[in-house]
């Protein structure tokens, strides 16, 4: 069932132009292309947005209606900005760090099914893939810290790393939960699994009584993952003026906020994928008011991985702008005392449902 | 007290269980930073430097540098006139203008023996509180942003405004005022002042409350300074801190109520203490719960002083300032209770000259800012932020 909803996409794979794999380039660029648009525009204007109606100010206004073309505005100031590489920088590391960065927060996208009929490689192993591979992001934060010669940001390097490895534990052992339950580590396949006529009801957040502990901590640890608040001290202005990324300008700096932006749309997407059915429609089939089948499909799938999306995003945001911040030895508490255990016995009772709970 | 001093020998690692910091491991050979802290850094509120000896993120020690505001108030003071110092002092504190005012009035007209309308009185007590309550304002907002908490700064900035707004009306400008003259005021309040300051009453009493549930009903912003930054009753004296600070220490003193001027005898409110239920009394958590109640006995001030305030009537603002101030050869030292503490005006005068021959103020952050030697010891740099925050420093007072 898998490989016919993705017929569309290995028949675009199968697209060669004088010897050049052009519809596998296509393919992988098409994510990129439209995740870079979302996070530059909409997932800028929409935190600047959000953040002003909370706190009862009404954010960019000048450019276009509504300021909607607000952050294309700020795009064409920061590529007309110098590229600033401070003299005592390590300068090797100092530009390759927000490139790692950015190249680790995209890679996951090549295993997100953004629909039925679309995913950039159907991997058999793809969730593990997704997992593994957000842990480039540290190289870079770390290349971008050491490589500034700048106390603070080497603080926000250190930070970061140690943050970002502790919080994989439990972040990984709550999707193993969700794979569990699936029986595959293929994103498709998970999505595929959580199909059905009654909608929300298939999605694995509410097919056992236990999946909302794990849907919980992944949710709480990929906030720490991305930096996000509750969890931004590696960033935290007001101890570390901007941590890793202190002495950055320009381009650079803007790689850097787009990297953390598809970060936030990645983590969104696997907790969507793994607990929230994906491209899955949550509406149910109500008798002769088949609302499932008339939502779903490859058009429909990838608007409701986009909006299942754009709803975690929205939470980030709403968290960010609320909370205050932990401080590190809370957050590293946090982690080893209380969302990894809670992770540990959340994988034992959903072993347990999945075994003798048919 | 006794394990911190240990922690200044540096080499150590440290956790902190409930209250306390519990040394894990000793002499350890790590390498101690210097970490410049300011002047440029976000939440050093000002210009402030410290000069950080850190060990990891520990804090083995914080030296405050001071001086980049320096502008030679008291020396200024001494070749001008009495009545020109009054727009000096706004730069003072100039998140509380007219506290500053009201205290450097109330020091000349001390000197001179004086009296002035008893509604000057009045209004000049209703400004002050109004003045508190935005200056309080703005040390809870800055103090959520510290802790990582940015949208309380904005709702605090908010409300501020409307105090702003009542003070622009009233003196023609929004931060420095020059509206408390020596004798009395520089105008008479609007017409319909009264009542607006009484619909801000009762516009700000739910949203404070909202503010407190924003803040301090937010399990992280507890964490981050329930027993943080602890100043015990007896050290808070002996460092000679006043106002929020010293009340949050537990210590029941307030000049309003201890050295009572102006009308404030005739007034009843309350002088707050932390209660120890919520917070470890002395801690960071105090400081702000203390800060956040003030907001609420200045509201009771604002309201007893315009029931009781006496009409317009006759009233000419500027009826007891005197033509010419030249006062008796003598010293006077008068103070008051300003947003930040103590503000002290000592002031000397020759008898011949129009001029102060020494005005020196004392300043309610300066002092409370010396101790920050001992609080930092040990801390975190999270821990440093938040003490900096509670202190609730202005550097315009600080530097003078």
């Amino acid at each position: 069932m898998g490989n016919s909803l993705n017929a569309w996409s290995e028949a675009l794979v199968g697209f060669n132009l004088l010897g050049l794999p052009l519809g596998l380039i296509i393919l992988a660029a098409i994510p990129l292309v439209f995740i870079a648009l979302y996070s530059l525009t909409y997932g800028v204007y929409g935190e600047r947005k959000i953040s002003a109606f909370m706190q009862d100010r009404l954010g960019p206004m000048e450019v276009g209606k509504w300021g909607i073309l607000q952050t294309i505005a700020d795009i064409l100031k920061l590529i007309q900005k110098e590229d600033i590489v401070p003299t005592s920088a390590d300068k090797f590391l100092f530009v390759i760090g927000p490139g790692i960065l950015f190249v680790g927060s995209f890679l996951a996208y090549a295993v997100l099914p953004f629909s039925p009929a679309f995913i950039g490689a159907s991997l058999n192993v793809g969730l593990y893939y997704a997992i593994g591979i957000v842990a480039i992001e540290v190289v870079g934060i770390l290349a971008a810290g050491w490589g500034s010669n700048n106390k603070w940001s080497l603080y926000g390097a250190i930070r970061s790393v140690a943050q970002i490895v502790s919080y994989e534990i439990p972040a990984a052992i709550a999707l193993l939960c969700g794979a569990m339950m699936a029986g595959t580590l293929d994103m498709q396949q998970i999505n595929v699994l959580q199909s059905g006529a009654y909608g929300f009801v298939h999605f694995y957040l509410f097919q056992s009584p236990i999946a909302w502990l794990p849907f919980l901590i992944y949710f709480i640890a990929s906030l720490a993952e991305v930096n996000r608040a509750p969890f931004d001290i590696p960033e935290a202005e007001s101890e570390l003026v901007a941590g890793y990324f202190t002495e950055y300008s320009g381009m650079k700096f803007a790689v850097i906020f787009l990297a953390e932006y598809g970060s936030m749309f990645m983590v969104s997407a696997i907790i969507s994928v793994v607990f929230l059915g994906g491209w899955n429609s949550p509406l149910p089939n109500l008798g002769s008011l088949a609302l499932n089948d008339w939502t779903n499909g490859p058009v429909w799938g990838a608007f409701w991985m986009i909006m299942k999306g754009f709803f975690f995003i929205f939470i980030q945001m709403w968290l960010r702008w609320t909370l205050p911040r932990l401080r590190v030895d809370q957050l590293m508490y946090l982690c080893w005392k209380v969302l990894t255990p809670f992770a540990f016995i959340s994988f034992v009772l959903t072993a347990i449902w999945e075994i003798y709970v048919p | 007290m006794q394990e911190l001093d240990t922690i200044g020998q540096g080499s150590v690692r440290v956790t902190r269980k409930s209250d306390k910091l519990v040394i894990l491991e000793k002499d350890l050979a790590t390498e101690q930073m210097v970490l410049a802290m300011g002047p440029q850094h976000p939440s050093t509120h000002g210009v402030l430097k410290l000069e950080c000896l850190t060990d990891g993120e520990v804090i083995t020690e914080a030296i405050p540098v001071l001086g980049y505001l320096h502008r030679c108030f008291e020396k200024c003071c001494e070749n001008i006139d009495y009545p020109a110092v009054v727009p000096y002092t706004d730069r003072l504190d100039y998140l509380a203008g007219m506290n500053s005012e009201f205290a450097y009035a109330l020091a000349v007209e001390k000197l001179l023996d004086i009296e002035i309308p008893r509604r000057a009185e009045f209004i000049r007590v209703i400004v002050a509180e109004l003045n508190r309550i935005a200056s309080h304002l703005v040390a809870i907002g800055t103090y959520g942003i510290d802790l990582g908490a940015f949208t309380p700064f904005l709702f605090c900035f908010r409300d501020r405004e409307i105090i702003l707004g009542l003070l622009e009306w009233a003196s023609g400008a929004r931060m420095l005022y020059n509206y408390i003259w020596i004798g009395g005021l520089a105008c008479d309040v609007p017409a319909d002042f009264l009542k607006r300051v009484r619909e801000f009453v009762t516009y700000f009493r739910p949203k404070a409350v909202e503010l407190q549930e924003l803040l301090t009903g937010n399990e992280i912003f507890v964490k981050r300074t329930h027993g943080i930054g602890i100043m015990p009753a007896d050290v808070a004296i002996n460092y000679g801190w006043s106002g929020p600070m010293l009340r949050g220490s537990g210590v029941k003193w307030d000049l309003r109520r201890n050295d009572p001027y102006s009308v404030y005898p005739e007034i009843d409110f309350k002088v707050v203490v932390p209660d120890g239920k919520h917070s470890v009394i002395g801690d960071c958590l105090s400081r702000h719960l203390v800060r956040a109640a003030e907001m609420e006995e200045s509201l009771k001030i604002i309201e007893q002083c315009i029931d009781k305030i006496p009409s317009s009537e006759g009233f000419n603002s500027r009826s007891a300032i005197p033509k010419r101030i030249r006062p008796k050869a003598g010293e006077v030292y008068s103070r008051a209770e300003n947003p930040r503490g103590e503000l002290g005006f000592y002031i000397e005068s020759d008898g011949k000259s129009t001029k102060p021959i020494r005005c020196k103020a004392r300043s309610s952050c300066f002092v409370n800012l010396s101790a920050m030697k001992d609080l930092s010891k040990g801390q975190l740099i999270p821990d440093l932020v938040a003490i900096i925050g509670s202190i609730d420093i202005v550097l315009g007072e600080v530097d003078r």
